[in-house]
């Protein structure tokens, strides 16, 4: 499967307040109205211009703050193809494995990107394409393959307890 | 080889002679926290397919986020939560009042040593003070917690912390955190296992213990721990659901990093806008002009922390134009409190007083700032719109500093006051 779209930069430390303001984490829970407030702290054109297939790029330390898995759904709803940064925070990082949403660590595709470069990612290779060069990628932690492979957390865990559909 | 703490305790739980950072172990959890999210959990838990929650008496659950509802979407939301812990037979649960969660968690006798807390909280690590691996986790994930009891977690590397001597007079453990945050970074801690050692840790009381491993959330940790020491057992005695077994680190662990500090070197310190790790000494931010103080959250609610904002407040009113909100963690606190004097001394101080739980700390009521205006806060966190205001600063701080700027009317040393 390869993911194909427009790159959407950002810088360090990106919080998952302005992801998905906290004002709204108890009142809205359907995945399509979350959508509707991905980055709008952060940038307010993102929710009505992402493509499916885009891809993020972002610094350091990329998810760090609030727990809130919104931060993370709201981006699959947007159907963002992938994440990549120089870094992830750990809850922000196990939400997208949760959620099947491809979060790769690789500097030197941070490092060349610019918002609105054309890339391609393909998971299995392990590789970001673009014109500006390919970049490689680790791949996930063998322990946790089963839950990215079965599309997420929910759909793993009704596998494992042998539940059918 | 010795093993760090949360090699340890990972080894044990999982059933495993030892076990070496990256390994990807799977346990079954202790405790199982939740909050307002629950209803939203228990959504995407229905999704599974279970019909039972499997291990109704792990979960503690919490209503403190936004609390007395606000509005009728939270009122609802809460309501639904009701249902849902009247079905699955989940006792441990406590509503609108009792307090937020990481010190209810902590009263309430779950926070133990030795034992493994997930939260669906980032802060949930508090309960670390107590010598317990505590981890924030997402929904998803409790939601399969709630159909397994069981996770997986990756064993940390840990980083160690060591402070010498003993903190000044005025000098808190939030300047502590503060201070450590500043030079390391939000993500120095990142994926790691911070374990606080050393006379001054020793020398804490339990309160000012907890605001410490709260405190390491904003480092990117994914736990943070305090040994368990006489200090912790007489703190638990009478309140531990249960009987513990603490875990200590090996003397001859591997540590990813060692860093010490002299605690008598700690100075009052904020943290300005929009950083955590943006530290200054106060004396730096001192003059910038406040529109409203917060006193409380899962960091300083605690009836210490009170008592020192008391101190400073008695026979003192709040500067005109500035709204002093102060918000006591738990029902527990507020009825000390009461009892110490403390809610007369803020009343008559001129504060607001609220019901216990997180208040503005993220936005939701109870002290939303207006276009402009700067809060000084003894929260944890600082992002630019954190308290449901985009075009509005937060500084992080101590009791102390919160207190001495309310009365000043601006950020000012509680020495210079």
């Amino acid at each position: 499967m390869a993911i194909k779209g427009r790159v959407w930069k950002y810088g360090d430390d990106v919080n998952t307040d302005v992801l998905f303001p906290g004002k709204y984490t108890y009142t809205v829970s359907d995945p399509v109205e979350m959508g509707e407030h991905a980055l709008e702290d952060l940038d307010p054109e993102f929710r009505f211009k992402v493509q499916p297939g885009d891809v993020i790029v972002a610094g350091k330390n990329f998810g760090c703050g609030s727990s809130r898995e919104q931060a993370v759904t709201c981006l699959v709803t947007k159907k963002v193809g992938a994440l990549v940064a120089r870094s992830f925070a750990r809850i922000y990082y196990r939400n997208c494995i949760n959620n099947a949403l491809p979060a790769l660590t690789c500097a030197e595709a941070v490092e060349a990107l610019e918002s609105g470069d054309e890339v391609e990612v393909d998971l299995e290779a392990g590789e970001i394409r673009s014109a500006k060069g390919t970049f490689k990628f680790p791949p996930l932690p063998e322990g946790v393959m089963g839950i990215f492979e079965a599309g997420g957390l929910i759909p793993y865990t009704r596998r494992r307890l042998g539940i059918e559909g | 080889m010795g093993h760090a703490f949360a090699e340890k305790i990972l080894a044990h739980k999982a059933g495993l002679a030892q076990t070496v950072p990256g390994q990807i172990v799977e346990v079954t959890l202790d405790v199982a926290l939740s909050h307002d999210n629950t209803a939203a959990i228990s959504e995407i838990f229905r999704k599974i397919g279970v019909a039972h929650v499997a291990r109704p008496d792990i979960h503690v659950i919490v209503l403190d986020h936004a609390c007395p509802a606000p509005t009728t979407k939270h009122a609802q939301n809460h309501k639904d939560i009701r249902k849902f812990v009247a079905e699955q037979g989940i006792e441990n649960f406590y509503d609108v009042g009792r307090g937020v969660c990481h010190q209810v968690l902590a009263e309430e006798g779950f926070a133990l040593p030795g034992v493994v807390i997930a939260g669906a909280d980032s802060h949930t690590p508090t309960a670390g003070a107590f010598g317990a691996f505590a981890v924030g986790i997402g929904r998803s994930e409790m939601a399969a917690i709630m159909a397994t009891a069981r996770i997986w977690l990756r064993v940390p590397e840990s980083l160690k912390i060591v402070v010498h001597g003993r903190l000044r007079e005025g000098v808190t453990s939030k300047d502590l955190a503060l201070r450590v945050i500043g030079d390391l970074g939000v993500d120095g801690g990142d994926y790691k296992s911070v374990e606080w050692h050393g006379e001054a840790i020793e020398a804490l009381d339990m309160e000012a213990r907890m605001v410490i491993p709260n405190m390491m959330a904003e480092m990117g940790a994914k736990n943070a721990t305090i040994p368990p020491d006489e200090v912790t057992f007489a703190w638990l005695k009478g309140r531990a659901q249960r009987a513990y077994e603490p875990v200590y680190p090996d003397p001859d662990a591997q540590y990813l990093r060692v860093v010490e500090y002299d605690a008598g070197a700690i100075e009052p310190v904020v943290a300005r806008p929009h950083r955590v790790d943006n530290v200054v000494p106060v004396r730096e931010a001192a003059g910038t002009r406040i529109d409203q103080a917060l006193l409380g959250t899962c960091t300083n609610g605690r009836l210490s922390d009170l008592a020192m904002a008391a101190r400073v407040l008695k026979g003192r009113k709040v500067a005109p134009g500035v709204r002093l909100i102060v918000i006591p963690a738990s029902a527990e606190v507020y009825l000390q409190a009461l009892d110490a004097g403390y809610l007369r001394t803020f009343v008559e101080a001129g504060a607001a007083i609220e019901s216990p739980g997180c208040g503005p700390c993220m936005g939701n009521h109870m002290g939303i700032p207006a276009e402009g205006e700067v809060t000084i806060s003894t929260a944890n966190r600082n992002f630019r719109g954190r308290m449901g205001t985009q075009e509005s600063e937060v500084y992080l701080a101590s009791p102390l500093v919160v207190a001495a700027s309310a009365v000043a009317g601006h950020i000012v040393h509680p020495d210079d006051l």
